[in-house]
């Protein structure tokens, strides 16, 4: 299944794309710049048809490796395929196009991701923070997140 | 901490500036009203918010602002071994513990490569304990969402009946809704002596009366009068947005992921995947939702009688057995990516794990819960229905803040 994947994938990459062996399900990494296209090639290839988008991650690298990671969990109902799409963003300025306009489920899950590692969704329709209050300092699933010591007066330390 | 430090400031802004609306109010047409609807009211289900724009009656937007319930599950996740995470996982669909508990173990199980060794035995108990509390979800979905549409008794019965499920799970594990029974690598403890005639005697108890809950709610001609045709999700909207569970299902399509994954021992078990069928409306409206979850009551105490039948003949309680057997001493998977998804009473269950095969800690423990996906597309069924309807809709999501909020 990777291998038509890739087949169907390389033709719309412009900066390459490889294969990531130790997943599960098979991953594939590709190049924020080319994620639009190969998202839409997925979704509408009729021997692909990724139609749910089951999950995305954010994952943060550290410090030293100064990179966070998007995820992304394809999955096709009628081939019963099952996909991952990494894409590694610097650390410093997160930029990555939304998908929100292809699957739906992307509007809440890309807000979440930007709620904890603040990763920026280019042309979001509405990106807001959704699972912290919006006056909260930092992104607390950021691997040096230091939370704030008040919080309206309330201490944040328990 | 002395009694006479301020611990909070109070401010009238405060609450503004935390989850500020969406819509302003000063750019409102004349006769457009927002309307402010929870965190505490007792149709959301918990702390649920919903900032609903109004034109007189008719809906026009509907915004969810959620996180009160916020309990920084993914940081607790990439701070705790991984046995440790457990107690945590319960906390996410507190109705239906066991069920998370189960895609949890299973998927830790998958990366360390052992959820092929598993004896039959204990996967037979996860199956048993995790159908017996995915009825007590639906009776929980079900008896609520009577009550916020008017009907009140058949909340009652439920809770009775639901009762009866929560004291077998006590017994078994010690805990009335958050068990940590299913461990990884195995349960904490067999079933307990007798456990399986006292299930039978409540499997024999509850069938009459989920036909009871039939003829007297779902078949009733007020209930279906108040559900049909009301917060119809057509099927293409429902594969958008990621719906999943009796969602996807009343929407028309046959998707299990029992059936469709075949984990744990499912493929070994006999039963149907309801769908909803517009017997009284529309394919995907709140009665079709509403039915799919008693159907399922039904295929579930099937599975519930084939487990029973199996842990008392094929793998029968022994002296020697220990369902702790496999339960690993360290547990270091290999550097790897896993999503793990199961079917849960509201859908799929997914978490993401990275492991980076140093230590005893995951990477990166992402939840994808079902309930926050599932209430996403609440705005969207939401336009331009009345603000009765909006009631009648947010029960049939069956949300659980503690999953959405995490």
């Amino acid at each position: 299944m990777l291998d038509h994947v890739l087949r169907i994938v390389t033709p719309v990459c412009s900066s390459g794309v490889t294969a990531d062996d130790a997943c599960t399900p098979r991953a594939i990494k590709i190049s924020a710049a080319d994620l639009l296209s190969v998202m839409d090639t997925l979704y509408r290839h009729p021997t692909a048809f990724f139609d749910m988008l089951s999950c995305v991650t954010g994952v943060d690298n550290g410090v030293e490796a100064a990179t966070l990671e998007v995820v992304y969990n394809l999955y096709s109902i009628p081939f019963n395929h099952h996909l991952m799409i990494k894409v590694l963003l610097p650390r410093d300025k997160p930029e990555i196009e939304s998908v929100s306009h292809i699957w739906k489920t992307a509007n809440w899950l890309e807000r979440e991701v930007f709620d904890m590692y603040g990763v920026h969704f280019k042309n979001h329709p509405d990106l807001r923070r959704i699972l912290m209050p919006a006056d909260w300092e930092g992104y607390p699933l950021r691997k040096d997140y230091k939370h704030q010591t008040y919080y309206r007066d309330i201490k944040v330390e328990y | 901490m002395p009694t006479d430090q301020i611990q909070y400031k109070y401010h009238p802004e405060n609450l503004v500036r935390s989850e500020p609306n969406k819509f302003d109010v000063a750019n409102l047409r004349r006769e457009e009203m927002i309307i402010n609807l929870g965190p505490q009211h007792p149709s959301t289900h918990g702390v649920l918010r919903l900032e609903v724009l109004m034109d007189g009656e008719i809906v026009k937007e509907v915004v969810p602002h959620i996180g009160y319930l916020h309990r920084c599950f993914e940081k607790h996740g990439e701070n705790l071994p991984y046995n440790q995470v457990i107690p945590f996982v319960d906390r996410l669909d507190y109705v239906a513990a066991m069920n998370c508990e189960h895609a949890y173990a299973m998927g830790v199980e998958r990366m360390l490569g052992i959820e092929q060794q598993m004896p039959k035995r204990v996967e037979y108990i996860r199956v048993l304990m995790a159908e017996l509390n995915r009825i007590a979800s639906h009776f929980i979905a079900i008896g609520t969402y009577g009550m916020d549409i008017g009907a009140f008794s058949p909340f009652f019965w439920l809770m009775r009946d639901r009762e009866h499920i929560l004291r077998l799970l006590e017994w078994a594990s010690g805990a009335r809704l958050l068990y940590n029974y299913i461990w990884i690598g195995g349960l904490f403890y067999d079933l307990p002596v007798g456990f399986e005639e006292r299930c039978r005697e409540f499997v024999d108890y509850i069938k009459p009366k989920v036909k009871e809950l039939t003829d007297v709610l779902v078949d009733n001609k007020i209930f279906v009068d108040r559900t049909a045709n009301v917060g119809v999700l057509p099927l293409d909207l429902a594969i958008n947005c990621g719906v999943t569970g009796p969602m996807l299902r009343a929407s028309g399509l046959r998707f299990d992921l029992r059936k469709v994954d075949g984990y744990s021992v499912y493929p070994e078990i006999d039963f149907n995947v309801p769908i909803g069928e517009g017997k009284m409306g529309k394919t995907g409206d709140c009665w079709d939702r509403t039915q799919v979850r008693v159907e399922e009551i039904y295929e579930s105490l099937k599975i519930v009688e084939q487990c029973l039948e199996k842990l008392t003949k094929e793998h029968k309680r022994t002296r020697d057995f220990n369902p702790q057997a496999l339960v690993p001493k360290k547990i270091r998977p290999k550097s790897q990516d896993l999503y793990v998804r199961a079917e849960i009473p509201k859908g799929e269950l997914g978490f993401f794990f990275r492991a980076d095969g140093k230590s005893d800690v995951p990477f990166r423990c992402k939840c994808r819960s079902c309930s926050f996906v599932n209430l996403s597309v609440l705005p969207e069924l939401a336009k331009g229905v009345l603000i009765a309807d909006l009631i009648a809709i947010i029960g049939t999501i069956d949300v659980v803040m503690g999953e959405v909020d995490r």
